[in-house]
């Protein structure tokens, strides 16, 4: 373990910040003669030891297959492996365990509702609608979905706050709009989007509605049956837990309309080869053995956060990122991207005479971990007409100081690069 | 900042802020694209190779990091007036540099002023960015069509 990191008492009240810090055993070590300042947190967020010591604990005590056999740890793993799936539902507050399917990530979340939503319910003529903010895994399923079956993508537009414009999503929704696909929380600009109203709007039109929560998850409480989404998409390793898991919420009438995904062992029911019934929702959608470790995993990470307390987490960020925006406003050469009235706690920059990837460079050798480069989201860069920026994305164990640091490297790039 | 300083010397410094021979060559005979799908950058490399397989001129355009617009300005810079054979051994060295790949090191080469950019070794994520256009060259001395890709 390295050295500890000193860090500012301006936290919300309720979270105790030096506590939660030493929950995170990564955060503990010098990078380049620097104590780390991890600033990548919508890339990947750090792991407490609660979830580290969780997955060893499963490992070490019960791991057997789930669903398979009648001996005891097959059952201990079993139980918890379900055990997850009902924390998850309460955590997005779904209604039914049936409609919690685990997959590997937001990623094929969204492929399995392209591929099997999209070959069962969208056709010729059809039209399905993504928004020009989209992460590219929101946008390629489509793509491959529309040239299979000849639907028409449609994209909304965003203006130059990063903010959608609501006036043309009202225009492109139409009675051939079958699907709509949106991100909660912009992973490039930072931009909440107003999703329980566009749900409601493409309601209206008869169109179903996946929500991209990826980056939404880690930073405010979801209620997919507030928001009334059909589908909701998230990640575990965005919300402080193990990478290789992830949940698909799917409305269970559709679910249990769609036909199965992937086949294999324990989504079947019967199989013979004059024709083969299909397990029960959600196992109908869990083909092959799953990620028994990452389930165990991220039930660990849903307590940790949980147990903390979402409305405190956003307080919290929401103090980093107003702080952070302040002190952009008053660097000189600094430009901030997305620039949206309600933001979550990403900072999107370049800096004049600088590339991102420069910029990065100088930032790691301080011991600052950012992220630079496109974001998978290149319309996003299209837009604003750069090829890349630096993106600093704050998670619930970032200081004050630590964006101090951030700036205090910035001048220093700007020092070297002579701007 | 002072490691720092060894990857960003004055003189890569120099060819960030003036990168020589940029831009389009429009009679250019061979060229090619180049693309870092990770930083999202591109550039293009234009060559006039002569009926003697001499480049006559080579010229580059595009947008990228420090890193990587330096060493497409160097490169035109080393490359101009040298044959196409040459180029290749060129090629060879400067992968070897960038890379820390003493083993294929050619000893005989003269590297000039292509030696400033042996400071990418040390940051494994960059050394793409420096060997872009390298790579981007051969592609258009060897007349492919489909875009060099880092990745």
């Amino acid at each position: 373990m390295g050295v500890p990191t000193s860090v500012s008492s301006s936290a919300a009240p309720g979270l105790d910040l030096d506590a939660i810090r030493n929950d995170f055993p990564v955060l503990h070590q010098q990078v380049h003669g620097h104590p780390l300042v991890y600033l990548d947190n919508g890339a990947s967020a750090q792991k407490p030891e609660a979830v580290i010591q969780m997955i060893a604990d499963y490992y070490c005590k019960d791991h057997a297959n789930v669903h398979r056999g009648v001996h005891t740890l097959s059952q201990r793993a079993t139980d918890r492996y379900e055990g997850v799936r009902g924390k998850v539902r309460d955590f997005i507050h779904a209604e039914s365990t049936n409609e919690i399917v685990y997959v590997r990530g937001t990623t094929e979340a969204i492929n399995l509702v392209a591929s099997s939503y999209g070959q069962a319910f969208v056709g010729p003529e059809d039209e399905v609608l993504v928004t020009e903010m989209e992460h590219h895994s929101n946008i390629v399923p489509w793509q491959l979905l529309c040239e299979r079956t000849n639907a028409t993508l449609k994209v909304v537009p965003f203006d130059d706050r990063g903010e959608l414009i609501l006036d043309r999503y009202r225009d492109i929704l139409n009675e051939r709009t079958r699907i709509v696909a949106i991100t909660q929380v912009s992973n490039a600009l930072g931009t909440i989007n107003p999703v329980r109203d566009m749900i409601a709007m493409a309601h209206d039109a008869g169109a179903v509605v996946l929500v991209d929560g990826a980056q939404a998850v880690p930073h405010m409480s979801v209620d997919v049956t507030a928001l009334d989404c059909d589908f909701y998409a998230f990640s575990g390793h965005k919300l402080y837990g193990p990478t290789g898991i992830g949940v698909l919420y799917g409305r269970e009438s559709l679910l249990d309309a769609m036909p199965p995904w992937q086949g294999g062992g324990e989504m079947i029911m019967q199989v013979r080869f004059d024709g083969t019934e299909y397990n029960e929702l959600p196992y109908k959608f869990e083909a092959g053995t799953p990620d028994i470790a990452g389930v165990v995993g991220l039930g660990a990470a849903i307590d940790y956060v949980a147990g903390l307390g979402l409305d405190l987490i956003d307080e919290h960020e929401q103090q980093l990122l107003a702080y952070a925006t302040a002190r952009a406003a008053e660097q000189s050469g600094m430009r901030v991207i997305g620039t949206a009235s309600d933001k979550a706690a990403i900072l999107s920059f370049e800096l004049d005479g600088i590339h991102p990837h420069d910029v990065g460079t100088v930032l790691d050798h301080e011991g600052i971990a950012v992220r630079t480069g496109h974001h998978c989201a290149m319309p996003v860069m299209e837009h604003f007409g750069v090829p890349a920026t630096v993106r600093a994305s704050f998670g619930l164990y970032n200081t004050h100081a630590e964006i101090d640091r951030l700036f205090g490297a910035i001048d220093k790039a700007q020092e070297l690069f002579g701007q | 900042m002072s490691d720092l300083r060894e990857l960003y010397q004055e003189v890569i410094m120099d060819h960030n802020r003036s990168p020589r021979n940029y831009g389009s060559l429009e009679d250019a005979n061979r060229t090619a694209e180049g693309f870092n799908p990770l930083c999202g950058d591109q550039l293009q490399v234009y060559l006039y190779v002569n009926n003697d397989a001499i480049i006559e001129e080579v010229r580059f355009e595009g947008k990228g990091c420090a890193i990587s617009t330096a060493s497409a300005s160097i490169m035109t810079e080393t490359l101009r007036g040298r044959s196409a054979e040459d180029a290749e051994r060129y090629f060879q060295a400067f992968c070897a540099l960038a890379t820390g790949d003493g083993e294929t090191f050619d000893q005989n080469l003269d590297l000039g002023k292509l030696e400033v950019l042996n400071g990418v070794r040390e940051y494994p994520a960059r050394v793409k960015c420096a060997t872009l256009a390298w790579h981007t060259l051969r592609a258009a001395l060897r007349g492919d069509k489909t875009p060099v890709k880092t990745e």
